[in-house]
Parts: C-alpha cells; structure tokens; sequence
C-alpha cells in the first residue's frame, strides 16, 4: 500500500524533476543528456562514440580512456552500487553492464525513477559490435560507424590467425599466497585466449576462477602464461612468477613465456577488443604476419 | 530516625529510567533527522517539511519540493527506518546476551547468529540459481533475508540444543558450542566459496560487510515484526537479569525462574538478531559496544540498559549508515565497515579504562 502511494503521488513528479525539460528530446537527439556509467566496456563504448561529454560518474572499473573519466566522481565497484549516491547525480541515463549490482539496489534506484539501461556483458567475436550499437541505441546517437569499424578490425585478423598453431595458455587472476588463481571456462579470459586462436589449457578442468595446485599445472601444461599486467605487477614481475612453484613445473615456466596485458583491455570486449586481440596474437606468437589495423580515435588513451 | 547523613541523596535504581527513556529519545530523534536531511542528495528542511505535510494529507506538495519529495521517500526514509529498526534490534540483543552470558564480550554472534545467516545466505547467492533455477528470480530479493533468517535461527537452535543438558541450559557450554558450531559454519562457507566464481566471491564479500543500500519500505513491517517485537519482549527480562546478575543459584533463589528465562532470552535475541541481519548483512560491533556505552553514562542495571541500549542502538546506526552512504559519495562504503571502524577503538579504550581502573577484564 505504502508503495503504491509512493508511485502515484512522489514518482511521476520525481520523473519530471529529476529529468530536466530539455532532457527527453536531448537523450534521443545525442546532445546534452547526463550519463551515469557503471562497466568498464560501456564506458569506452560511450566515449569511442564521442558522447564521453555527457559521462558525469563512472564506476571503479572505469579508467579508459583516461583524459575523458580520471576526473569523474566514482561511484564504486559496479556489483555494489550506491544509492542515493547515484540519485544525488541527477543522471539522465544510468547505463549498466549486465553484470552490475546488487539487484536489491537497482530496484530501489528503478523506484527512485532513474532512467536505467543494461547493456549485455557479451564476450567473443560479435561481443564488442553488439555492445556499441546498444549503447548508441541507449544514449540516443548512431551507432553503425563504430559497430562497423570494430567488426571490420576483428575480421581483419580472422584469416591471418586461422594459419597459426595453437597454443596452450593458462590465465591466472592472481598469485595470491602462491597458488595461482586460473580461469577456466565461462570466464573472459576464457574468450579472450580462444579470440586469439590460443587453448585454454584449464577451459576442462573448471567453471570460473579457482586455486591451481602446483601437481595440476604441470598436468595442464602450458606454453605460456597470461596475467593481468596490474596482477602481474604485484606479483613481482614474470621471473617472480615464473619461479612460483606451480609455474615453475610448466613448459611456460621453463621457456619464462609469461605475458602481461592491461586488464580491461584485454577483457572487457569494449571497442579496442580486435586491438586488443591483436595484441594478445602477438605477443603468443612474436614476428607472427598480422596486418596492422588501422588507427582508431577509441584506442588512443 | 533520619539522620544527617541522610541529607545526601539516595541513589535508586529507577531515577535513571526516566533520563535514560528521555535523553534517548532525543538522540534518537536528532539522529533521524539528520538522517534524513543530511546525505548527498540535497534535502531541505522546508522539503522535509512539506512532504511531511504531504504525507500527513495537510497540504499538497508544492512542485518544487516534488524532487526533494522523492528522494526522501523512496530512498531514504526506508534506510533510515530500517537502520533505526536494526540497530535498535542488534543492541538489545547484545546487551541480553552480556547479562545473559554475565560477560562483557557476547553479543547475538556469540551463540552462531552471524555465522549460522551468513553460511545460509552464501550458500543462496551460490546455490540458489542451481536449486530454484527460474524459480529463484521469483523469489528474488527475498531469497536471501529467508535464507539468513532461517540460517540465523538453525544455528542458535544447535547451539542451544547442544548447550543444554537434562533440561538445563549451562551458559559456559553453550559459550564452547556456539564457538564450534561459528567454525564448521565458517568451514562450510569456505568449502561453498571455493566452489563459487568471481562475482559470486565478490558478492559474498559485500553481504559479509553490511549494506543498507537494499531498504524498501516493503521491507519494514518484516523487520518491524521480526526485530521491534522481540527487541520489546527482551525488555520484559530486566528484572531476572538483574538477578542472574548475582549468579544463577542467587536469582533461583529470589524466585527467578532461571532456565525459563536463559530460554526466553536466546530465542528473543537470535529472532532479533536473525531478522536484522537478514535484511543488511553483518553489521558488527553495535550489538557489542552499545551497551558498554549505555552502562558507563547509566549504570549497569537492566531497568535501563535495556530501553537505553534499544535507543542509542538505533540512534548508532541511523547515524553510521549516514556515514556510509556520505563519506565516499557518490560511491558508498559498506556499513558494516563504518560500525567497526568507530566501534573497535572505543572497545580499545574502554578496555584500556578498565585495565586501568583495575577492575580486570
């Protein structure tokens, strides 16, 4: 009853004060609409589409490109989400990865009348085209130059890779306390090894992120191992890594094959994924024949 | 008969009862309206005012205030009431179960509460999609108070059952069970987030840190009846915890009936304690240091800590979540994590005065 009330009387005001007068036209139109932003992916997508203008928060994940979001207010780790944090923005539009949360705050920001779109946290060939057309459908510009461009670059690499022998990798998340942490299958990591014509060495043995026994990795054996470059930082650099007892086991510990990469940009299937793949291409096969792409406003930082 | 010493005046139990109801009251009161008018969205008192009066049927809500309106009440009039409700909930059963358990140290953790809601709601975040499939989207946002109620409560029962013997509940054993059964619960959780993937984990870690970001007004007449009804029946046990206070034979033999009251006393609390920590995650330290507080300005008797501790309980965490949600605006901080930060350095120092004061610990 008290909800019901609520909704009559408190929200259709609440929607047309939180949504200044020249917001509804300006949302379609692409001009002067305030974005609220929680997904690393979404936010390289809004700015690649030259609406990084109209950003007013990001989420912690957030980072790229960092001329456009290192002064915006942060509004924390997109799976726990504030609040009247958020309303206190005032957004036009609150944009969120599928993946954000907790879903008790998102009813409540539903409630408070916040225009929010999910945007689906695809992975994989398509993944990145999907996501920009959606989020211009959602902020109200075109998004078929940049759904275009970024298909065009990832199927430029199709052929060239097709001719490259596969090789087996291992994504560890962290070295926490000496047992690295591996991606399996369902994760990004899974996606973004097989996108570049690479094996995930642990895509049978689970599901998700879990520690690896040091007996395990000599049985997974990989050519080489991928990580985070932040991870991979913190963890000493590649010959800390290498000498970790359950790297050390590995054909990948042996030859000191451990590949550092930024982390959303190898993960997140934003608009520098084909880049990005191409990266990861080259450095699991280095003097490997790729075309270069070409050069992108989105993937300059 | 009088003589002149009598002139001083005679301390009695029930004077502080009045200024204990009233000063909290007040606390409690300037608490809710900061909590209300303070936070990162702005809210004036006028705003309050007329949507007060909106509310209330007395004049209609003036267009300019409509924004003011809603924020107040879609999100923050739940929180503030639910933190009001919570805290309230959480201190009284901490200041039962440190008259109960005749130790400065308990609170409703101490007999599996915490360990017992947060084994059975990790278990739903990680479970729940495989067991109920579509079914668990139905049940939704409810899924996990359930889960942490009934998590709450099954483990107070074991620990409970496996404190009394013959019909008598001994307190030191049920001290020992709650202890073992918090570490196979937290066993468990382990074994449960070790098969859980990333996000899950995250989300785990979150639900461990105390939110209140969550609250609808839906939520209220729930906690309502699952923490304000038997935080109101534990006030009931002033008098025979006063007794137990001398000891469990003492107040048998002033007429308390003992084990009646051990009883009552768990279930009150762990109800009360459950239903709190089913709608915010675990939120330490309140159920802890409230009391202590209470005791220092008021004294020890229950007449008063009780109420008192009900009171400042609420007026404590109304005030830590306004924390919460302002100090990292726009993003915000865990509660649970604001509770411990102010809450561990005062039980430093009150451990400190006591050592101090040579009174032990």
């Amino acid at each position: 009853m008290i909800r019901h009330v609520i909704h009559r009387r408190a929200l259709l005001p609440l929607a047309a004060a939180l949504a200044p007068p020249w917001t509804a036209g300006a949302v379609q139109a692409g001009g002067l609409g305030r974005i609220a932003c929680a997904g690393s992916a979404l936010t390289e997508t809004v700015c690649a589409l030259g609406q990084g203008g109209r950003l007013v928060a990001v989420d912690s994940s957030s980072g790229f490109p960092a001329a456009q979001t290192a002064a915006l207010p942060r509004i924390g780790y997109y799976r726990a989400l504030p609040t009247e944090g958020l309303v206190s923005l005032a957004p036009d539009l609150v944009l969120l990865s599928s993946d954000a949360g907790p879903p008790g705050v998102l009813v409540v920001l539903r409630e408070a009348g916040l225009p929010i779109q999910v945007i689906a946290d695809g992975v994989g060939p398509g993944a990145a085209e999907a996501k920009a057309r959606a989020v211009a459908a959602a902020i109200g510009v075109s998004g078929e130059t940049l759904a275009a461009a970024i298909a065009a670059d990832w199927a430029a690499l199709d052929a060239p890779l097709a001719a490259l022998p596969p090789v087996r990798v291992l994504f560890v998340l962290s070295l926490a306390r000496g047992a690295p942490l591996v991606g399996g299958r369902d994760t990004h990591a899974d996606a973004a090894i097989a996108a570049a014509g690479g094996v995930n060495c642990a895509q049978a043995a689970w599901s998700g992120y879990r520690p690896l026994s040091a007996e395990g990795a000599a049985g997974l054996a990989p050519d080489a191992v991928l990580m985070m470059q932040q991870s991979l930082d913190e963890a000493g650099g590649p010959a800390e890594v290498a000498a970790t007892p359950a790297i050390a086991v590995t054909p990948a510990g042996q030859a000191g094959r451990i590949i550092g990469m930024d982390g959303p940009y190898l993960l997140n299937f934003g608009p520098r994924a084909a880049h990005s793949r191409r990266d990861l291409v080259l450095r699991l096969h280095p003097g490997a024949a790729l075309p270069p792409l070409p050069a992108r406003p989105w993937t300059a930082g | 008969m009088s003589a002149p010493a009598l002139d001083l005046p005679v301390p009695r139990p029930a004077d502080a009862l009045p200024r204990a109801l009233l000063g909290g009251a007040a606390l409690l009161l300037a608490a809710l309206l900061a909590g209300l008018l303070l936070g990162p969205a702005a809210v004036t008192p006028a705003g309050l005012l007329a949507t007060l009066l909106d509310r209330l049927g007395l004049a209609p809500l003036p267009a300019e205030y409509a924004r003011e309106a809603a924020v107040l009440m879609v999100v923050r009039a739940p929180r503030v009431l639910l933190a009001a409700l919570l805290g309230g909930g959480l201190a009284s059963a901490g200041a039962v179960m440190q008259g109960l358990f005749r130790n400065p140290l308990a609170d409703p953790g101490l007999i599996g509460v915490s360990s017992g809601a947060a084994l059975a709601v990790v278990a739903a975040l990680i479970l729940g999609p495989t067991l109920f499939g579509a079914a668990a989207g139905r049940l939704g946002l409810w899924l996990q108070p359930v889960a942490a109620f009934c998590g709450g409560l099954l483990a107070v029962a074991a620990v409970a059952r496996l404190g009394t013997r013959q019909g008598v509940v001994g307190v030191a054993t049920l001290l020992l069970a709650g202890v073992a059964v918090a570490a196979l619960c937290n066993a468990l959780l382990g074994m449960l987030i070790f098969g859980a993937d990333d996000r899950q984990v995250r989300d785990v870690n979150f639900w461990l840190l105390g939110s209140l970001a969550g609250a609808r007004w839906q939520q209220l007449p729930v906690v309502a009846l699952l923490v304000l009804v038997p935080a109101l029946g534990l006030l009931t046990l002033a008098r025979p915890l006063d007794a137990l206070a001398l000891g469990e034979r003492e107040a048998f033999h002033l007429g308390v009936p003992v084990e009646a009251v051990k009883r009552l006393a768990i279930v009150l609390a762990a109800v009360a304690a459950s239903g709190g920590v089913a709608f915010s995650g675990l939120i330490g330290f309140v159920g802890l240091v409230v009391p202590h507080l209470v005791r220092l300005a008021l004294g020890a008797g229950h007449r008063v800590v009780l109420p008192g501790s009900a009171l400042l309980g609420a007026t404590v965490l109304v005030l830590a979540d306004l924390a919460a949600r302002s100090l990292a605006a726009p993003a915000e901080l865990p509660v649970g994590v604001v509770t411990a930060l102010l809450g561990a350095p005062f039980f430093l120092w009150l451990l400190r005065r006591r050592a101090v004061a040579g009174e032990g610990a």
